[in-house]
């Protein structure tokens, strides 16, 4: 990468928008947007704020309607209901060509006939930029993406690495105010994809620029993004950071829906401080950590992720380690699944249910591994758990 | 080994039969066009001048390789009728592919943008004429365009005019009739490349600041130009030869070279001039072809 960037710029934005966040406002504020395709409401209901220089991630299912979303946000699709204020003008209605917004398309949409060059000099040439900055423009993105001398070539004869790097320099030539990504790593290889999370990344953070992307890959947006709107049925399910999705699920759907989770259902019993011992059919009797928000007496699942699980193969006896153990359920390994870094154990609880525990592989040559129908314990603490409304 | 026979042998057939089928029905009839062109009109059955008697010995044969002349393509490039002829095809090919071509357009574009289930329906639609005779179909628009035809009470029930308008016998009944025939041929190409087509090419070019006009000039005709290309062919090359229609619409002033190549044949029974005048026809078509074919064929060492 070069040491000149382009900096974010509204005053020398391509598009020529005019919306200048005010201090404290959000770049992007959606209010109430809705979207109804015939009888099916794709988009029902969404408001999000979305601050400059955010990197977001829209994470949900196909069919909860984050393309949807993004869509209206490019004005591919003009919302049924809501505002979409963009520097606190509404752009709900406005068409895609006149908004200072450039979308990644999922399949990159190059333009075939034309070479990697005029693609990237495609959006500069409709802003009516001069001859002499465009070249300079494109010269710039192309060493932003790293696609020295490759300037020439048509998109059909590039690596699909490639073709998302020149789609990229797309999108950013213009310089937007808000840049969309739909499922920009999709069509890559799993090594590749890695790679370019981290440039996608460094590229955000360096250029200072408000990203958007959809995906349905939480993995990548838990490592891109500093904040996940998780969506579902065209719900905004939970906004939340990537740690705060994982250790605090607002509900079942999204503990399930986001990473690996044992879930326990259950009725409180008692409290106790802090605590509430809730009983549960497949494990037993729990003691758990009462959540921040007061919940009232009913039916709740218990939810522990499996790395949370520790494994030994007789209770823990200390004081002390009697007191974090304080949730241990005996079983016998019933499944093991060794995936290099970890190895996933299944147990079979004595109260019935089953349970799943993943282990760090921290040790090479590791003699005390569990073997098949091997007795263990499982135990976690009360603060490794989460109560779910079920 | 023996497995891999039993496959290929097919394989190789089928890689011959374009082949065999292009000498069958196309070098084998043109040698029979090409050798009749070079001979001289008789009085006789077949009426010219037959040539190679294989059974009249060797001189006979070097005697009638003397005798095969160019006369009659001489006699092409000399008298007017022949030279208007090619003339005026070609002006009313090129006239009418440009009708079809500003009509067809849309359409397609249309179709292509609907509803796939109505894209479907479009498409019976635009083939549903061919279930009718074509030939009836241009007695029908005789019917359509004569004095007391329906266009003409239409006309006049508007208002629009005071007297029948003389449609039948014009070049504007033949253009009628044409773009009428040839629409379909038209059509269906440009819809197969613009269905086919990304849509989200054309929303990328509208997200990088492109209003509609420019979306179409600058993304969405340039590729549909191997659409218009094929659409162009399928009609040019035949309305070049066009004989029915302009036969039974236009006046009988102007001839197109399919009709005089009908007289030659059938009424000057002159088939060494009619056949001269056939193999001229087939190399002013070839060139069309041939440009075509080059052009493709560098898109595609492009596209490499």
């Amino acid at each position: 990468m070069t040491d000149e960037l382009p900096r974010t710029d509204a005053a020398a934005n391509a598009a020529g928008g005019d919306a200048h966040p005010a201090a404290g406002q959000p770049l992007l504020r959606i209010e109430g947007v809705a979207k109804t395709f015939g009888t099916f409401r794709a988009v029902d209901g969404v408001s999000l704020d979305i601050k400059a220089g955010e990197f977001f991630a829209l994470l949900g299912p196909s069919g909860c309607g984050k393309t949807t979303l993004l869509r209206m946000l490019a004005g591919f699709e003009a919302p049924d209901e809501g505002r979409i204020l963009l520097g606190g003008k509404d752009i709900a209605q406005a068409l895609p060509h006149e908004r200072p917004i450039n979308m990644m398309f999922q399949n990159y949409a190059l333009f075939p006939h034309l070479s990697v060059r005029d693609n990237i000099a495609f959006g500069l040439k409709r802003a009516g930029m001069a001859r002499a900055d465009i070249a300079m423009r494109v010269a710039e993105m192309v060493a932003l993406v790293k696609l020295e001398g490759l300037e020439k070539r048509k998109p059909d004869q590039l690596s699909g690495g490639q073709r998302q790097r020149v789609a990229l320099a797309r999108a950013l030539a213009r310089r937007p105010q808000l840049l969309l990504l739909d499922e920009p790593l999709a069509a890559l290889d799993k090594k590749l994809r890695e790679s370019t999370q981290g440039e996608l990344m460094e590229l955000q953070r360096r250029l200072g620029m408000t990203f958007i992307v959809v995906t349905h890959d939480q993995e990548e947006a838990m490592t891109m993004a500093s904040r996940i709107g998780v969506m579902k049925a065209g719900k905004l399910a939970q906004v939340a950071s990537p740690r705060e999705l994982y250790e605090a699920p607002r509900s079942r759907w999204i503990a399930e829906f986001v990473g690996d989770i044992n879930l326990f259902d259950g009725e409180s019993k008692l409290r106790d401080g802090h605590r509430l011992i809730i009983g549960t059919r497949d494990a037993g009797t729990l003691v758990v950590a009462e959540p921040r928000e007061p919940i009232g007496a009913g039916r709740f699942a218990v939810a522990i992720r499996p790395e949370k699980i520790k494994l030994s193969r007789r209770a823990p006896v200390s004081e002390a380690g009697r007191e974090t153990a304080i949730n241990s359920l005996d079983g016998v390994i019933a499944d093991i699944c060794y995936l290099g870094g970890t190895t996933t154990y299944k147990v079979k609880l004595d109260a019935g249910g089953m349970v799943q525990a993943s282990v760090a592989n921290s040790v090479r040559l590791d003699v005390h591994a569990y073997s098949l129908n091997q007795h263990v314990v499982a135990w976690f603490t009360p603060d490794d758990c989460v109560v779910l409304p079920s | 080994m023996s497995g891999r026979r039993i496959f290929a042998r097919p394989a190789r057939f089928a890689a011959i039969a374009p082949y065999l089928w292009m000498v069958l029905f196309f070098l084998v009839p043109f040698a029979f066009v090409l050798k009749i062109s070079l001979s001289q009109t008789a009085i006789a059955q077949p009426p010219y001048v037959p040539l190679f008697d294989l059974t009249a010995g060797w001189e006979a044969l070097r005697a009638a390789f003397a005798a095969l002349s160019p006369d009659n393509f001489k006699l092409l490039g000399s008298d007017d009728i022949y030279v208007f002829a090619y003339v005026r095809s070609l002006t009313v090919a090129v006239t009418a592919t440009a009708l079809l071509l500003l009509i067809g357009y849309p359409v397609a574009y249309g179709m292509a943008r609907l509803p796939t289930r109505w894209q479907a329906v479009a498409m019976v639609l635009v083939i549903v004429p061919f279930w009718t005779s074509f030939l009836i179909r241009i007695y029908a628009w005789i019917n359509i365009l004569q004095h007391d035809g329906l266009l003409n009470q239409i006309l006049l029930a508007l208002h629009l005019v005071s007297q029948p308008v003389v449609w039948l016998s014009t070049d504007t009944a033949m253009y009628i009739g044409i773009v009428y025939s040839y629409l379909p041929f038209m059509i269906l190409p440009l819809y197969a490349t613009l269905a086919k087509m990304e849509p989200a090419l054309e929303e990328a070019a509208s997200d990088l600041g492109a209003p509609p006009w420019q979306v179409f000039w600058l993304v969405t005709f340039p590729l549909s130009l191997p659409g218009v290309g094929a659409g162009v062919l399928l009609c040019f090359i035949p309305i070049v030869g066009e004989f029915v229609i302009p036969d039974l619409l236009a006046g009988s002033n102007s001839l197109m070279i399919g009709q005089t190549l009908w007289l030659e044949f059938f009424t000057n029974k002159d088939w060494p001039v009619a056949s001269a005048a056939a193999i001229v026809l087939l190399m002013v078509l070839l060139v069309p072809l041939l440009l075509y074919e080059r052009v493709q064929k560098r898109q595609l060492e492009q596209g490499r």
